[in-house]
């Protein structure tokens, strides 16, 4: 993706948004990129708590927005790797001060001015003014999706309202794909989900406990590289790609059999 | 249809109520308005054919980029 600025949506509440922002922010930094990760769910903190950081917040947002510190004193360093930083939302539900003209010269200065390579920006659910505002600073978008019918209704819905503000590289990102379902034919397939929706995929990830095990603890599971079949490794394979890379889409295994036909869908592009 | 609360295939039961869901939701139209349009138009159209069959089908179809309405209503041997 060329999107400096890439926000991370989804309409439907709880199919992952900040799990992605997480996940693919640490792999990108891990990756060798300067990341910032913005929580912009005022008065619904919690990219702070998946990332282990939540220790460490002093300012937010909506300090910076009303000039009660500088924009650098509100960056959250990551413990684990150097290139990541965090920008909290403030736990109070105070949005007076939220404005789309503040959100975009917050991410110009993120970028121009403190040097950042990627700024990813975890949206609000919903299709208000949060989630407006979000993308107001975002020139990419990735929109997360379950295979489940009123996710992928609520995703149509954003990616009409991400079209609207003329974002261009909008990508898909299906998550939480269970294969044995998808054998059985009890589940939306990927080729189903993007025939519906009409936009480019960039990651298929698995249902995988580990996700929970690692938000748990605030360590996202992207940075555990023993993690390559499942979750972590699809994370990762999303950070490449928004950086680029031609990575091919992995086959996802069910107890018993191989999931053919995602390598004979993906395989090429 | 009632294969729907069967243990077989729920995938093409989700996918074909998707696509009829979201072609409203892109119209912006709801399927009881739709309806509505359907009995409006047949007032008009049996002016023209008065023996126009009153079961006739509208829908709302994807092509491509863009949303198509759709009629299709047959002519019996009175009226062609």
């Amino acid at each position: 993706m060329n999107a400096r600025a890439i926000v991370v949506t989804s309409g439907k509440g709880g199919v992952g948004k900040t799990t992605t922002t997480a996940n693919v922010g640490a792999a990108l930094a891990r990756q060798g990129e300067r990341v910032c990760v913005i929580d912009t769910d005022v008065g619904l903190r919690n990219l702070d708590v998946v990332m282990g950081l939540e220790g460490r917040v002093v300012f937010d947002l909506i300090d910076v927005f009303e000039g009660r510190c500088r924009l650098r004193q509100a960056l959250v360093k990551d413990k684990r790797v150097d290139s990541l930083h965090l920008l909290p939302a403030s736990q109070t539900n105070d949005k007076s001060s939220l404005s789309e003209a503040r959100m975009q010269e917050t991410v110009r200065r993120l970028v121009e001015e403190e040097g950042f390579d990627r700024v990813l920006i975890d949206s609000p659910a919903g299709i208000e003014s949060g989630f407006q505002t979000a993308a107001s600073a975002a020139d990419g978008a990735m929109v997360v999706v379950n295979p489940e019918v009123s996710s992928v209704r609520d995703a149509d819905r954003i990616i009409g309202l991400l079209e609207a503000r003329e974002i261009q590289d909008v990508r898909l990102v299906v998550n939480r794909i269970r294969p044995e379902m998808v054998k059985r034919g009890d589940m939306l397939e990927v080729e189903d989900v993007l025939e519906i929706l009409g936009i480019k995929l960039i990651g298929i990830v698995p249902e995988d406990e580990r996700i929970l095990v690692s938000t748990n603890v605030g360590s996202p599971a992207a940075l555990e590289e023993n993690s390559r079949n499942g979750a972590g490794g699809a994370f990762r394979d999303i950070a490449k790609r928004v950086r680029g890379e031609d990575v091919p889409y992995a086959q996802l295994t069910v107890p018993g059999g191989f999931l053919t036909g995602l390598r004979r869908l993906f395989g090429g592009s | 249809m009632f294969r729907l609360f069967g243990r077989k295939r729920s995938r093409e039961s989700v996918k074909e109520r998707l696509k009829l869901v979201l072609s409203y939701d892109r119209a912006k139209l709801s399927p009881g308005r739709m309806e509505q349009l359907k009995q409006e138009l047949m007032v008009v159209i049996v002016k023209y054919f008065p023996a126009a069959e009153k079961d006739y089908d509208v829908r709302l179809e994807q092509h491509g980029d863009r949303m198509v309405f759709t009629a299709d209503l047959p002519l019996s041997s009175a009226d062609a």
